[in-house]
């Protein structure tokens, strides 16, 4: 099979799918049936012409097209490691149609040009690109960006990702300025007082390796900050990456509240945990390796441990915290799976793990990671794809549907198929990612966003 | 633990990372290998035979300052016949920013063929033992481990504490959080079968409670209450302030070791500290130089040790 990429200044598709599962949370509906889209449009049966390209979707499924509110594109400044174009490229592999860039580029999207320039930069990109611009003037922390000519010039969210707003003073002002302009505060909950110096989460695994540790504190109280000024000030505030269950605790509380607060989580917190830096490679959902099981008595594998790839921020979860967000997915407690996708190029992650540049690539692997969940009877294939789509474009003002007249903005996937992650499969021009050489559950075959084929593997739709 | 026939000759790993890839057989061999290399070099009876690393290059690649433990691996490479190279890095391309796999791979391909690496980030070794053909020997590696330590505080402590340390009990005291002598000596302690009990301010033995054979102790004196021997770490100067210790006088106050304070140990209880000391902060000039001290017996063994662990790494793709 040929995998191919288009892009949003294509000609719009047009293609039928016999027989294709088609999950709706939009319309709360999972049938199969045919799917027709004529000149980038849903249309119902009986208006499809003849002669358009007949897909055979059976065993397949078609959802609503992702949305990630979280991913790190690195343009400009740091164009070895992603573009716009290869992100882009990314996400539509990974059946996101919508991509939200971070603004912690070099410089930083912290000006209504910048904005308006990444804005322009991805009009012939494979997926939409939307800008988060950043809260504060060169993401310092001191004083707050014109966020409503940003907001004018595109940004759909603000955030000075990386880090969190330094002082509450400043992130009440933040709240309170954004907050008529309908867009999130999109808020890397972490204390730097208690987070500074560490390099993995605090618990057994962290005494054992000698690693100083992140105590799960750090987010809770920026958390329980930011819920406060919310709650007076009424600005939207969302939460991301969220890794404790203390944390998730505070926001469910908050939402019964009526607090204006949402959140994501990640899917390396769902699936993986602090043991993974000891050199396990266990979910957090699979039996517990003999590492995890007894951190102190086993010896770790050289061949894994301290892998810089594993170094995240926050880091990577205990294993409770890890079960407890993915709960809290199933509950619908967590409104979005959002991938933090960092690329970084080797020289910042084949170091020192001390030195390793925190993050790992996410676009890709989002949708496997999740089925993987699905198949081990954690996680409805509906809350899944809710987290995935409906969910998260919702917190940006996007509509998704499968719904006739709408237009096609999907991805088809085939739920049984498996592929190995490996330099030549992704698309990301970094290939940071613990899950390097493993093979995951869950084939993108098609992503369509504005009516238009972003990713065709082997479907012939893209020739 | 079955009994497992794991001699001497048996015990072939390419690396040395941490105490916790050698299963108490080999625990075991190593240390009689190494008390009997001792006694050998005692009485100048080395020979030819003994140098098994002829034509073998040992690079040296201390990261962080160390006198110990670069001269005994220094000195056990040259008694077993090995070419020596040092990277001195004040005077390499690491202060031009060179990255570590990059330096590690330069003394591959110039011939060597085992490093020796201290360095200041736990875990480096690692990705040395996985990115390079090299083989590695640990020699320290941020507060992760320092398994040759280990190896020479468990010939010394069977030595003073007369074979056996199946059920003795060990007291480690001092700023185990931060101590990679400490990690690796509870791996092996415990391996041997030996019951630690560690005390220290609470900031710096949080979370060791959980390590299986190891009791934290209360203060003190619970801490050296029925210790066979104790042992006393460095206090690293710089975590003084705000890491839990107010002060220097705090710290020795609480948990400094003096003559009388030993008495809370069993009779004539050996004290051991992997050094430098601290003289006066950790444990009193007196104690130090004192009869209870082996803190010179560790240094002796620690070139014994290491001559018994280098040839292992060798014989692992010479023979």
């Amino acid at each position: 099979m040929t995998s191919r990429f288009g892009a949003l200044t294509d000609a719009p598709a047009s293609f039928l799918l016999a027989g294709v599962r088609a999950v709706d949370p939009a319309a709360g509906s999972d049938t199969v049936r045919d799917l027709a889209v004529v000149d980038g449009r849903i249309v119902n049966g009986a208006g499809v012409p003849e002669g358009i390209p007949r897909l055979d979707g059976h065993g397949l499924v078609v959802a609503p097209g992702f949305c990630d509110l979280h991913a790190h594109l690195r343009e400009p400044g740091m164009e070895g490691a992603e573009t716009i174009a290869s992100g882009s490229r990314a996400a539509a592999h990974g059946g996101f149609t919508t991509v939200c860039a971070m603004p912690n580029t070099d410089p930083p999207l912290d000006e209504a040009a910048r904005v308006a320039w990444i804005v322009s930069l991805a009009r012939d990109a494979s997926a939409r690109v939307r800008v988060v611009a950043a809260v504060t003037h060169g993401r310092v922390g001191e004083a707050l960006t014109d966020v409503g000519e940003l907001t004018a010039n595109g940004a759909v969210a603000f955030s000075d990702d990386g880090a969190a707003i330094p002082t509450a003073r400043l992130a009440r002002s933040a709240l309170l300025g954004i907050g008529p302009l309908g867009v999130p505060l999109i808020e890397h909950a972490e204390d730097p007082t208690l987070a500074s110096g560490t390099l993995m989460r605090s618990g057994p695994v962290a005494t054992r390796l000698g690693l100083a540790g992140w105590p799960p504190s750090a987010e809770l109280v920026i958390v329980e900050r930011d819920i406060a000024l919310a709650e007076e000030t009424g600005g939207r505030l969302h939460l991301t990456h969220l890794s404790t269950a203390a944390a998730l605790d505070a926001v469910r509380r908050a939402k019964d509240r009526g607090v204006r607060v949402t959140c994501d989580v990640t899917p390396h917190h769902l699936a993986m945990s602090d043991a993974w830096v000891a050199g396990d490679r266990a979910f957090s959902w699979e039996a517990q390796s003999d590492v995890a099981s007894d951190p102190f008595g086993q010896p770790v594998d050289a061949q894994v441990a301290f892998d810089g790839a594993c170094r995240v921020n926050p880091p990577l979860p205990a294993r409770e915290d890890a079960l407890a967000v993915l709960r809290g997915l199933a509950d619908g407690s967590i409104d979005a799976i959002a991938t933090d996708h960092a690329p970084h190029p080797p020289e910042r992650t084949l170091v020192e793990f001390a030195e390793a540049a925190p993050g790992m690539i996410g676009l890709e692997t989002a949708l496997s990671i999740g089925l993987a969940a699905v198949d081990a009877g954690c996680l409805s294939l509906a809350a899944l794809l809710t987290a995935l789509s409906t969910g998260p474009a919702a917190l940006i003002g996007e509509e998704r549907g499968l719904g006739p007249g709408t237009s096609a903005d999907m991805v088809v996937f085939d739920p049984s198929g498996r592929w190995r992650v490996d330099r030549d499969t992704l698309a990301s021009r970094s290939a940071n990612t613990p899950l390097l050489g493993r093979g995951l559950p869950g084939v993108v075959r098609l992503t369509v966003a504005d009516g238009r084929v972003m990713f065709d593997e082997g479907l012939g739709l893209l020739v | 633990m079955t009994a497992v026939a794991a001699g001497p000759r048996t015990w072939k790993r390419r690396h040395l990372l941490d105490v916790d890839q050698l299963t108490r057989p080999e625990l075991e061999a190593i240390l009689d290998e190494a008390a009997e290399l001792r006694k050998q070099r005692a009485n100048a009876e080395l020979d030819e035979a003994a140098r098994r690393l002829r034509g073998h290059t040992v690079g040296l690649a201390f990261y962080e300052p160390s006198t110990r433990t670069r001269v005994s691996f220094e000195l056990a490479a040259r008694e077993l016949g090995a070419t020596v190279v040092h990277l001195s890095v004040a005077g390499s391309s690491v202060v031009k920013g060179e990255s570590l796999i990059d330096s590690m791979l330069t003394l591959e391909r110039a011939g060597v063929h085992t490093v020796v690496l201290r360095h200041a980030a736990a875990g480096a070794p690692y990705l040395v033992a996985r990115a390079t053909g090299l083989r590695v020997l640990n020699a320290g590696d941020g507060a992760h481990a320092h398994p040759t330590q280990a190896l020479l505080d468990a010939l010394t402590l069977r030595e003073a504490l007369g074979g056996s340390l199946e059920g003795r009990t060990i007291a480690i005291v001092g700023d185990v959080a931060h101590s990679r002598v400490a990690r690796s000596n509870l791996h092996a302690l415990t391996r041997l079968g030996a019951r630690v009990v560690l005390g220290g301010p609470p900031s710096w033995v949080v979370g060791f409670h959980a390590w299986p054979g190891v009791r934290v102790a209360a203060g003190l004196q619970d801490a050296l209450h029925d210790a066979e021997a104790v042992m006393t770490l460095r206090v690293q100067l710089e975590r003084i302030g705000g890491d839990g210790v107010g002060s220097l006088r705090e710290y020795t106050r609480r948990w400094g070791l003096d003559e009388e304070r030993m008495s809370w140990a069993r009779p004539g209880a050996p004290i051991l500290h992997p050094g430098p000391t601290n003289e006066g902060i950790e444990l009193t000039a007196e104690l130090a130089a004192g009869e209870r001290s082996l803190i010179g017996r560790q240094v002796s063994n620690g070139v014994a040790v290491r001559m018994a662990v280098l040839p292992h790494l060798a014989a692992e793709v010479d023979r």
